[in-house]
């Protein structure tokens, strides 16, 4: 028994570390790629950096450490990490526009070969605003309305799988909304404000049906608080998500008026 | 003098190209921020109504969500446009009063009249007698409309 409950121990902890892998490389490679580019090009902002550090580091505090184990127990906390994972940490990351940094940093050809990738018919596809919502919130709703979020934690794979959807269709999401890397075939302000408002919606509607229908084996305590914290704290990222929309349309629609200003800065 | 009189006339003159702009943005507001309210005061302040009160009616539920989702992106929409307006010289304040005044009316009324009464979704408080409190709500709905309609209908003439 007790050489079972150490064995379940070292497993949590691969599990953890195997997660956090891949944004410790990418936290390393972004700085590394500023340092580059700085070196050639012009300065490369701090708020972006610093979006991508923080970014990172609220992934990494979902992944290891005392919150990623305290999830596995209580929901309240899993919720949490939902908030940072799948919501926070896309945003910000996106905001440190790593795309941009990659196509400064790397040479030419590669960059040529990045770009077109980025233009492929299957890249287009899932970023378009409504299969990125079907895939972020779709997912959601999934996890917690059947009984995948109890196999999630009986099997490692799942979980892995699982937590690393959570984060990419966030990511996915946010950037099929909000375009600050280059975005090739973008799509009208009006709709994907239309489709933004329904997604926001799917989202609060689960929280507050996770509020009524606990998932299985979920205490009913902790299903309400989770699900408070998925509804506020949703909604405060949500926010942010909807001012950067809006701020970028009111940006562009500058243009219809200062005609000079449109000509000189395309 | 001359130059700040043309000034005043090409503003004057803006107002009336942006007059709907005005009134939208008002409406916008007017909703986003009493359904704000609603949410704020009534269900997390004072719990007189709550979070969830019935689990049973998916459509209470669904159009909840929407609206929800729907308030803030109409208070922030709202204040990029008032900014817009203002941009382009177009700011009109008594028009864009009378639209907020309209639009926080038509929500209260409608949660008032429709999610309180006919779909049953939730009520004002509990365990109380509702009838004065369901009046005071929906008779200040609607001097919120009157009032905005007036605004607007004064401000509607070419020649004001």
């Amino acid at each position: 028994m007790h050489a079972h409950e150490a064995h379940a121990q070292n497993f949590l902890i691969m599990v953890q570390l195997l997660l956090a892998l891949p944004f410790f490389i990418a936290l390393i490679l972004y700085i590394l790629a500023v340092i580059i580019s700085n070196q050639h090009k012009k300065q490369w902002p701090h708020f972006r950096t610093i979006c991508w550090i923080v970014g990172n580091v609220c992934a990494l505090i979902t992944l290891v450490g005392p919150l990623a184990s305290l999830s596995h127990i209580h929901f309240d906390a899993h919720m949490i990490g939902h908030l940072l994972l799948g919501m926070l940490a896309p945003l910000l990351m996106v905001l440190a526009a790593p795309i941009t940094l990659l196509l400064r940093t790397l040479p030419v050809d590669n960059a040529r070969t990045l770009s077109r990738i980025l233009k492929k018919p299957y890249v287009c596809f899932i970023r378009h605003p409504i299969i990125a919502s079907i895939l972020n919130v779709g997912g959601l709703w999934l996890l917690y309305t059947t009984s995948l979020f109890n196999l999630m934690h009986e099997h490692i794979l799942l979980y892995v799988f699982i937590h690393l959807h959570i984060f990419l269709a966030g990511y996915l999401f946010t950037i099929a909304f909000i375009y600050i890397d280059p975005a090739p075939h973008p799509y009208s302000y009006v709709f994907r404000s239309l489709t933004l408002v329904i997604a926001l919606a799917a989202h609060a509607i689960l929280a507050k049906f996770i509020f009524a229908n606990p998932p299985h084996h979920v205490p009913t305590s902790e299903a309400e608080l989770g699900a408070k914290i998925m509804y506020y704290g949703g909604d405060a990222i949500e926010i942010l998500l909807v001012y950067i929309l809006f701020y970028q349309w009111f940006k562009s629609t500058r243009n219809a008026i200062h005609p000079k200003a449109a000509t000189s800065s395309r | 003098m001359t130059k700040m009189y043309e000034e005043q006339k090409h503003k004057h003159e803006n107002r009336f190209q942006y007059k709907q702009r005005n009134m939208w943005t008002g409406i916008l507001f007017g909703l986003g921020i009493v359904a704000f309210i609603d949410e704020v005061i009534f269900h997390q302040l004072l719990h007189w109504h709550h979070f969830y009160d019935k689990s049973t009616a998916a459509v209470g539920l669904v159009s909840d969500g929407l609206f929800h989702a729907f308030s803030f992106f109409a208070t922030i929409g709202s204040a990029f446009l008032l900014a817009d307006l203002h941009r382009k010289h177009g700011f009109w304040l008594k028009r864009w009063l009378g639209g907020i005044f309209l639009g926080a009316g038509v929500f209260q009324l409608y949660d008032g009249i429709i999610q309180h009464k006919f779909m049953n979704l939730h009520q004002i408080r509990y365990n109380v007698e509702i009838l004065p409190y369901d009046i005071v709500w929906n008779i200040l709905a609607a001097l919120f409309i009157v009032i905005g309609i007036v605004l607007l209908l004064q401000t509607n003439q070419k020649g004001w």
